[in-house]
This record gives C-alpha cells, sequence and structure tokens, in this order.
C-alpha cells in the first residue's frame, strides 16, 4: 500500500453541489481543514442544472408570507410523513441562507422595490421562489464556488497557501468509507455502526491512482439516484454512491420508496427524453392540455386539496393576478399529483403524439414575455426540438427526478447513526416527507448543507485528540474491489448490465406499482447482482468510463434493491409512492419510516420505525379538520386545539 | 405486457429508436499526453440525437474505455466541450442533423488545453485564473437582507452570470490557442469577463480596473470576437463585457470618470490588492 497517497483532513466533504460546498464552508469558516470531493469538475455537480428557484418566506412578493406557512404547505406537499424538525428548521433558516448567498454576490431577479423576486410554484401558498430566470442553481454554484475561492484568498494572504484550508479534489471518486476498526474488544468490523469514521478511499479519474483521505469526520452531500431510472432528468453522478457508501459503512436510509417523478419534461426526441421542463412554465402561467384541447387537470384535485385550488378556468386565470381572492390553478398542484393525473390522461388515449401532454405557454403570454422569462426553456426545445415555444405547445411527460428517501439522520447536526459520519442534500432522507415541493432542495442544500458543517466542526471539538485511524485491513480491502473490473479477463460489458437495472426499475418499480411486479423486480434485481459483480471492464485506469461505471454499478445495484424492497412493503399510496393495489393514503403507515440497513450477509434489511409525534406547537399551525385527513385519532390534539396562528404577526420569529 | 408497464410517458427504453437507426462515420481522436491518432468508427444514428448520444453509444457498443467528460447532458454544466469538424462545441447541444447523412465527423479534444486523454482535457489553466481574481467585496456595514437592487442594474453582470464555463472562448480566444507562452500573462474572455461582471455588480467596491490590464491582460485582447461566436449561452462577451472593461480602463487613467465614480459613490478607487501566494 506505499502507492497510496494519503491526505489528511478535518473534515472530508464527499459532494461539490449546493449541500456539499455549503458544508464545506462552514467547515472552513469553523476553522476546520476541510476537503471536497467531486465526481466532476469544480462548479459542475448536479446543482447547476435546477431551474426554477430556491423556496425561502422572505415575504418580498407576497408580506403575508413567513416560515408557519412555509412549514404547513412543505409538510402537506410531503404528505405529513416529513421529519417535522428539519421541516421547521428549513422552513426557519432559508430567508438568511439565501440573503447570505446575496452578500456573497449572487446576483437573484429584483422586485420593484429592489428585493429579492420571488415566484410562483407548485405546492407553495404564495410567491416564494428566489431565482435567477431559470437558471437559479447554476447562480448558487457559482456563487458558493466563487466563495470558497474568496475565502482561499483569505488563507493565502495568511497562510501563503490558498488550499491551506479548504481544498477542492475534482473528478476524484470515493468508492468507499473507511472506519477505525481498531476499537472495542478485538477490534469491530466495517458495518458495525457503532465503529467511528476513519476516512474515505477512491480513486482521482485522470490517472486512476488510489487516495486515501484520512479524517474523522466526514459529510456526505452526493446527490441523488436518478441513474437507477431509464427516463430520468438527472446527470450521470447521479449514481446513488452516498446511499451506498453510507448503507456499506452501517448508517440507515429512511423512507427509500419515496421517488419523485416530476411531471413535466421533454418527450421527443427520444435523445432528449427526461430533459427538465421547469415548473416555472406552469407558475408562469403555462397551462396542460390533452389531445382534446382540454385542461384536464381540473379533473384531478385530490379531496385532500380540495379547498385550495380553483374549479373553473376562469377562477384559475384571475389568479395570476389575484391571488388573494382566487384559488390557485390545479396545474400547480404538488408534482405527485401532476405526474399521476398525466400518467392517467396518456392512458386514456388523450396523450400527445410522442406520449405525453400538451404544455401551452406560447398562448398565455406574449411572445417577449416568454422569452425574458423562461430564457433557457426557449433555447433548449428551439435547439434540440425544432419547437418554437413562443408559437405552439410543448410536449412533455413525467420521469424520475428526485429521491426523497435518503441518510437518516439528526435534524440539528446532519450526524448519521455512525459517528462521524454527516448527510447533507439530496443524500439524506427526512426532510421532504413522501414527495418535495419544488424549489425546497435548493434552500434544503443550504439550511443543511450548513448544519452539518457545523455538526462535522462540533464532533471535531469534542473529539480532542483522539483521532480515529483507518484500518489497513480495510484500505487493502477497497484497493481490491476497485480494482477487480479492471483485473478481470472475460466479464460481461458494464453498460449493459447498467441499462437492464435501469429498464427493470423503470418498468417495474416506477410512478404507478403493484406487488406482482415489484417482486418481479426483485427476482430480476437477484440475477442483475450476480451479473454486475462479474463485469469487466476493457481499457487501464486513466479516465476510463467503462470502469467507472463497473464500480457505480454496484451502488446501483445496492439503492435499487432499497427502493423496490421498501416499495414492496409499504402498503399505501402517499406522495412517490403509488401503489395500483392499495391507492389510499393510510393515516397508520403515515406514523412509519421504512428504515433499511444491510446486513450480515450484505443484503438489504428493513425495518419498521416508528415516526415521532409532532411537536405541539407545530401541530397547533394546521387546522385540526385538516389534520383528520392524515392523522389517526390518538394522534390528533385532544383539547379543542388553540386557532391557527396568525400568519402576518410573526415579525418576531421569521428570522429565528 | 402488464398495465403499469404499459404507462407510455415513463417507461420506454431511451434506446428503443437505436436499432433502425442509420450509421454514421466518426473519426475520433483516441490517444493522451504523448501521443494519439484518429480512428474510424461507425455507429447508428436516430432523428434527433446529438454527437453525445453517438459518442455514448460508441462507448456502450465498440469502446468502453473513450474518455469523454460531460455531466448534464442539457447544455448547464458546460463539461462536454470539444472541437467537432473543428468547431469549439457543446458535443451535448450540438444535433446530427447539422451534418450531411454521408458526412464523416471529425471529434477531437479541445485544443487550448493539455490533453489528458481522448476528449478530455485538463482545464485546470481556468480555475487558476478564476483563483486570482478578486473576489466580491460588498461594503461591510450592510446586513444580511438589507441589499436593495435595481433589475435595470443587475441585469448588466446576470448576462455574464450566464456563463457556464465550458471554457470554449478560452480555447478559441488566438491569444492563447497555439500560443502557450502567453497563458501566464492573459486571463482569457471568460476570466476578463468576470473582472467586468464583479465591476458592473451594483454593491460592490473595489477597483479592478488597473489590474485587469496590468495581471490579466486585457490589453492583449484585440477585440475579434471569436470567443463571442462560439459561446454557447450566447453571452456579447466581447461587446457587453471586453470593449466597456477596455474603455473603464481608459478612462480611469485619463478621465474625468475616476472623479465621477466618486461623487456616485460607489466605487473606492483603490485598486483591490493582488491575491498573493499564487502562481499562474
Ligand atoms: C433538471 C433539474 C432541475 C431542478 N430544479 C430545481 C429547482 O428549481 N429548485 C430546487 O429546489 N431543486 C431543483 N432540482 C433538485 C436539485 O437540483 C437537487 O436536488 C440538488 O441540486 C442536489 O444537490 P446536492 O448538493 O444534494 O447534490 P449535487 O449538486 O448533485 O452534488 C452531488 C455532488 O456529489 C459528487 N459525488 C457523487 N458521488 C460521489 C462520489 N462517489 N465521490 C465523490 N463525489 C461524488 C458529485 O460529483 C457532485 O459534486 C432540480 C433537479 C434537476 C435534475
Ligand atoms: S475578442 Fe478578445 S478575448 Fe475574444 S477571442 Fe478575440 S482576442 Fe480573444
Ligand atoms: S463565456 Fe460562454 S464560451 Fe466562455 S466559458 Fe462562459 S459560457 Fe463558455
Ligand atoms: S454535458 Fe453539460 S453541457 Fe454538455
Amino acid at each position: 500500500m506505499t502507492d497510496i497517497t494519503r491526505l489528511p483532513y478535518d473534515v472530508v466533504v464527499i459532494g461539490a453541489g449546493g449541500s456539499g460546498l455549503r458544508a464545506a464552508i462552514e467547515a472552513r469558516q469553523a476553522g476546520k481543514r476541510t476537503a471536497v470531493i467531486s465526481k466532476s469538475l469544480f462548479g459542475k455537480a448536479h446543482t447547476v442544472m435546477a431551474e426554477g428557484g430556491c423556496a425561502a418566506a422572505m415575504g418580498n412578493v407576497n408580506p403575508n408570507d413567513n416560515w408557519m406557512v412555509h412549514f404547513r404547505d412543505t409538510m402537506r406537499g410531503g404528505k405529513f410523513l416529513n421529519n417535522w424538525r428539519m421541516a421547521e428548521l428549513h422552513a426557519k433558516e432559508a430567508p438568511d441562507r439565501v440573503w447570505e448567498l446575496e452578500a456573497w454576490g449572487a446576483l437573484f431577479d429584483r422586485t420593484k422595490d429592489g428585493k429579492i423576486s420571488q415566484r410562483n410554484f407548485g405546492g407553495h401558498e404564495y410567491p416564494r421562489l428566489a431565482h435567477v430566470g431559470d437558471r437559479t442553481g447554476l447562480e448558487m454554484i457559482r456563487t458558493l464556488q466563487q466563495r470558497v475561492v474568496a475565502l482561499q484568498q483569505e488563507d493565502a494572504r495568511e497562510h501563503g497557501d490558498p488550499e491551506a484550508m479548504i481544498k477542492v479534489f475534482a473528478e476524484t471518486t470515493i468508492t468507499r468509507l473507511l472506519k477505525d476498526t481498531s476499537e472495542g474488544p478485538g477490534g469491530s468490523s466495517p458495518q458495525d455502526g457503532t465503529a467511528r469514521i476513519a476516512g474515505a478511499f477512491g480513486y482521482i479519474r485522470e490517472t486512476g491512482q488510489f487516495v486515501v483521505f484520512e479524517a474523522p469526520a466526514i459529510v456526505l452531500a452526493t446527490g441523488g439516484i436518478g441513474k437507477t431510472f431509464k427516463v430520468t432528468s438527472n446527470s450521470w453522478e447521479y449514481t446513488g454512491d452516498g446511499h451506498a457508501l453510507a448503507l456499506l459503512a452501517g448508517a440507515k436510509l429512511l423512507n427509500m420508496e419515496f421517488v419523485q417523478f416530476h411531471p413535466t419534461h421533454m418527450v421527443w426526441p427520444l435523445s432528449v427524453r427526461g430533459l427538465l421542463v421547469t415548473e416555472s412554465v406552469r407558475g408562469d402561467g403555462g397551462v396542460l392540455r390533452n389531445s382534446e384541447g382540454k385542461r384536464f387537470m381540473f379533473g384531478y384535485v385530490p379531496d385532500v386539496f380540495r379547498a385550495q385550488y380553483a374549479e373553473t378556468e376562469e377562477e384559475a386565470d384571475r389568479w395570476y393576478t389575484d391571488p388573494e381572492h382566487n384559488r390557485r390553478p390545479p396545474e400547480l398542484l404538488p408534482r405527485d399529483e401532476v405526474a399521476r393525473s398525466i400518467n392517467s390522461e396518456v392512458k386514456a388515449g388523450r396523450g400527445s403524439p410522442h406520449g405525453g401532454v400538451f404544455l401551452d405557454i406560447a398562448s398565455r403570454l406574449p411572445a417577449e414575455e416568454i422569452l425574458r422569462k423562461l430564457p433557457s426553456m426557449y433555447h433548449q426545445f428551439k435547439e434540440l426540438a425544432d419547437v418554437d415555444i413562443t408559437k405552439e405547445p410543448m410536449e412533455v411527460g413525467p420521469a424520475q427526478h428526485y429521491v426523497m428517501g435518503g441518510v437518516e439522520v439528526d435534524p440539528d447536526t446532519g450526524e448519521s447513526s455512525v459517528p462521524g459520519l454527516f448527510a447533507a442534500g439530496e443524500v439524506s432522507g427526512g426532510m421532504h416527507g413522501s414527495n418535495r415541493l419544488g424549489g425546497n432542495s435548493l434552500s434544503d442544500l443550504l439550511v443543511f448543507g450548513r448544519r452539518s458543517g457545523m455538526g462535522a466542526a462540533q464532533y471535531l471539538d469534542a473529539l480532542g485528540d483522539k483521532r480515529p485511524v483507518p484500518g489497513d485491513g480495510e484500505i487493502a480491502a477497497a484497493q481490491a474491489e476497485a480494482m477487480a473490473p479492471l483485473e478481470r479477463t472475460v466479464g460481461e460489458n458494464p453498460y449493459t448490465v447498467h441499462s437492464e437495472v435501469q429498464d427493470t426499475m423503470s418498468s417495474l418499480v416506477g410512478i404507478i406499482r403493484k406487488e406482482a411486479e415489484i417482486k418481479a423486480a426483485l427476482a430480476e434485481l437477484e440475477k442483475l447482482r450476480e451479473r454486475a459483480a462479474l463485469v469487466r471492464a476493457e481499457g487501464g485506469p486513466a479516465y476510463n468510463p467503462g470502469w467507472h461505471l463497473a464500480l457505480d454499478l454496484r451502488n446501483i445495484m445496492l439503492i435499487a434493491e432499497c427502493v423496490a424492497e421498501a416499495a414492496l412493503q409499504r402498503q399505501e399510496s402517499r406522495g412517490g409512492h403509488t401503489r395500483d393495489d392499495f391507492p389510499g393514503m393510510s393515516p397508520e403507515w403515515r406514523k412509519v419510516n421504512l428504515v433499511c440497513s444491510l446486513g450480515e450477509n450484505g443484503r438489504v434489511v428493513l425495518e419498521k420505525k416508528p415516526m415521532p409525534p409532532m411537536r405541539e406547537d407545530l401541530l397547533a399551525l394546521f387546522d385540526p379538520a385538516e389534520l383528520k385527513k392524515y392523522l389517526t385519532e390518538e394522534e390528533l390534539p385532544q383539547e379543542p386545539a388553540q386557532p391557527p396562528a396568525q400568519d402576518t404577526a410573526s415579525d418576531g420569529e421569521e428570522k429565528s | 405486457m402488464t398495465e403499469s408497464r404499459e404507462e407510455g410517458v415513463v417507461t420506454e427504453s431511451r434506446e428503443r429508436g437505436t436499432a433502425m437507426g442509420a450509421k454514421v462515420k466518426l473519426k475520433i481522436w483516441r490517444g493522451d499526453a504523448g501521443q494519439g491518432e484518429l480512428v474510424d468508427y461507425e455507429v447508428e444514428a436516430n432523428e434527433g440525437e446529438v454527437v453525445l448520444d453517438i459518442l455514448h453509444r460508441l462507448q456502450a457498443t465498440q469502446a468502453g474505455d473513450l474518455a469523454v467528460r460531460w455531466n448534464c447532458k442539457a447544455g448547464k454544466c458546460g463539461s462536454c466541450s470539444m472541437e467537432i469538424n473543428g468547431m469549439p462545441r457543446l458535443a451535448c447541444m450540438t444535433r446530427m442533423s447539422l451534418f450531411e447523412p454521408d458526412e464523416t465527423i471529425t471529434v477531437t479534444p479541445m485544443r487550448t488545453f493539455p490533453v489528458i486523454r481522448d476528449l478530455v482535457t485538463d482545464v485546470s489553466f481556468n480555475f487558476s485564473k478564476a483563483q486570482q481574481i478578486p473576489s466580491f467585496a460588498p461594503d461591510p456595514s450592510v446586513g444580511l437582507g438589507e441589499f436593495r437592487m435595481q433589475q435595470e442594474d443587475v441585469q448588466r453582470s446576470q448576462e455574464f452570470r450566464k456563463c457556464i464555463e465550458c471554457f470554449l472562448c478560452q480555447n478559441v480566444c488566438h491569444v492563447i490557442r497555439d500560443h502557450e507562452e502567453n497563458m501566464p500573462a492573459y486571463a482569457g474572455p471568460r476570466f476578463l469577463m468576470r473582472i467586468t461582471e464583479l465591476e458592473m455588480h451594483p454593491a460592490d467596491t473595489a477597483d479592478r480596473r488597473e489590474i485587469a490590464q496590468d495581471d490579466f491582460g486585457l490589453g492583449m485582447c484585440n477585440i475579434t470576437k471569436c470567443c463571442t461566436e462560439v459561446c454557447p449561452e450566447n453571452i456579447h462577451i466581447t461587446d457587453n463585457a471586453l470593449i466597456p472593461l477596455k474603455e473603464r480602463v481608459v478612462s480611469r487613467k485619463y478621465d474625468p470618470l475616476v472623479w465621477l465614480g466618486s461623487k456616485i459613490g460607489r466605487r473606492s478607487h483603490h485598486d483591490t490588492p493582488k491575491v498573493p501566494g499564487q502562481q499562474s
């Protein structure tokens, strides 16, 4: 093992998207030597793709907005399965996190009085999304990237080396987390949930060289699992690495059955199938129509949302200019509802020529306004599909977009059940319950990125000089595992196996699920698992995508198994999990978190854990009649609950 | 087929169309830092595909280890820059319909940066330039949430912040293309534009005009506009960023604008100190 470079750090953040960069900035600001690792180049993480905006109840456009309204919307959107403490922290802290970006140079679109402008989005009661046209993610990542540079410039002045305190390792992939196995009587195993984190093992893309990061605290910020599915808006990085790394290190994954299928993506040409069409199109007035020209969403408003959504086209249209006196258009229902509705229309034979439905903005806004508000959408359709969205409707359909499930963490610090292992962003679970509202991810990244960076710094402070040491045996095993696909002389092509996993998941564990199909998927995955373990990568270790995919396959397989197992167990339909054979939402199931961990034999084990009851002051924010739709009798507030808190009288609390 | 297998909107395989595709001929540069050559391939192509689709199919079927850098496949991350028939382009936004059906398409790595492997180049030059530009410097007394800026005033810098850092403009600028010797003294269009962006930022207080000229080589740009032509974000790099920056530099040297600026009270007129401890 002499040829493995060892790099000692205080905090290692795996992932350079919004959550990873925010965590790293916080750790560095707390005085910790921090490394940020990313599979892609600096500034190109998946966060760059986010379009619509970042939700924060700043109240710049509608002064009635505040954290309590945001909290309520988030819980409703997640169908009350959210970790309520996370939803609370998120709603309270998001405004400060957005303003902080502004202080670091971000240039959001403005209101007339010079504040940060906010736009409407599905499930948000008031205009709430800070945005820059339809490229908000780019603004966020560039700002955080430039903040890292600003800190490096400070460090250059102070230490003579810009990378003294924070260094970015781009195009570097972590394949294993390392534990301190020396502890306990006779040592412990790497999967033992009590052994502390001691580092991470990975390879540098450019050369294929192996590296060991030695660090007592690791923050996972690796994003999602989209590449488990065939049609997805996610980028190649989304192979569920962080989810799998956490499992393999003995941590637990929460509610992996909840996968978001965002309703609107391009469906044609096939090459761009799955490319996102931002929700802002609907937020700015775009409407969905079927092949008969009908605005079909009016027929799909579920009971729990009936009171908040318009019943006629006239009322819906008035809402854009007079939201006080009209209810919102049903096109702006939460994503799971819209995705399922589109799915039903297509199944009923009322779809568009290429298997989607029509999204019409052309007849709703003047061309100049479309160009100003939705420049990248215009660009995307014009260049990739020869469609001019100022003149004709788009064809759109659902695709995998986001995973609500993820690493189970402490809401306040982001720490997982493994000491020293933290997680934030899409890789963590709980915050969004069974369905995420648009715009709530970018804010989640900032709020919990910061908190996990703080959590890691505090963990280090408490640690003193008892720094853990990664075991040599583990490093050797990680190296052997990584080399295996290159060393095989026979073996299948990793691309073929990957493509079959995606087919299996998309067709059998997709938007609509049923027992027999999920079981068929699990049987299929069983076979694929064996094949995946034996793939061969041609070529050498330097910048070899075939080899990289071969290594990613382990993660993809593990995650596919978690999703399928959890989907099989949860016998109800809620948010991003729809069971054809159990169509209703069940208050009994709402109290249950499904938790995945890895068993002795390396197989996924599922456990039902009770959801902690919501704090009373938070329960009191809801009308008891609404709570009845979600909670069991026993969970409902005993005394006649106080009337919902006054939304407008909350100035003092807004920034807490 | 079961019911949910038929939900055409989500389950149809992206590859379904491939079987009927016509073959296209490609020449792809393969090799590493030391040496390489153009290798011939024939791959299927389908309606509506982009060059990156073809490269992916090549990886999946014939050349598993073909090195290609990409990420979003949506023109948003700026990873997949390369030269296609000699034109600097994003592979994920270059449609196959651009070429004649029987045309051989030549794909090579960006020329200005050292090759790592196949189509992947070492673009670290750009990140080190980014590290040297003095950062955003707001008035420290403005509290969180207290910035007030008008849309008209942020719009100019917003145009430059559309940049996806694909570095195609850097690749094409003749000051450094085939002139490695100029690299230490020249930041290139992307980073000169970054200086303009900060100069035009309504809440910034630093003055980077002198160092734009002295340390980042603004004077070497002779406004040929080649950078603007290749920008996939259609940013008017030359007209809106480089020329105005040149004008500001001139006005700083000879002009009452310095005086005017101080009347307006936005600029401090002390050149931001150069970042120490850095080499280019
Ligand atoms: C097209 C699209 C549009 C969206 N629009 C919005 C929106 O408008 N508003 C909103 O709130 N949300 C939006 N989302 C969701 C949101 O963008 C993501 O959930 C969010 O960006 C995830 O950020 P992250 O920090 O968790 O991870 P990412 O930004 O994905 O970063 C993951 C990082 O981890 C690294 N990584 C992964 N695995 C490894 C490994 N093994 N070793 C080393 N590094 C690794 C990656 O290289 C990357 O740097 C959108 C998503 C998509 C796909
Ligand atoms: S305009 Fe200037 S920066 Fe742009 S290509 Fe020409 S010389 Fe280079
Ligand atoms: S300015 Fe345009 S060409 Fe240059 S790096 Fe940015 S996006 Fe690419
Ligand atoms: S892959 Fe992101 S721009 Fe081409």
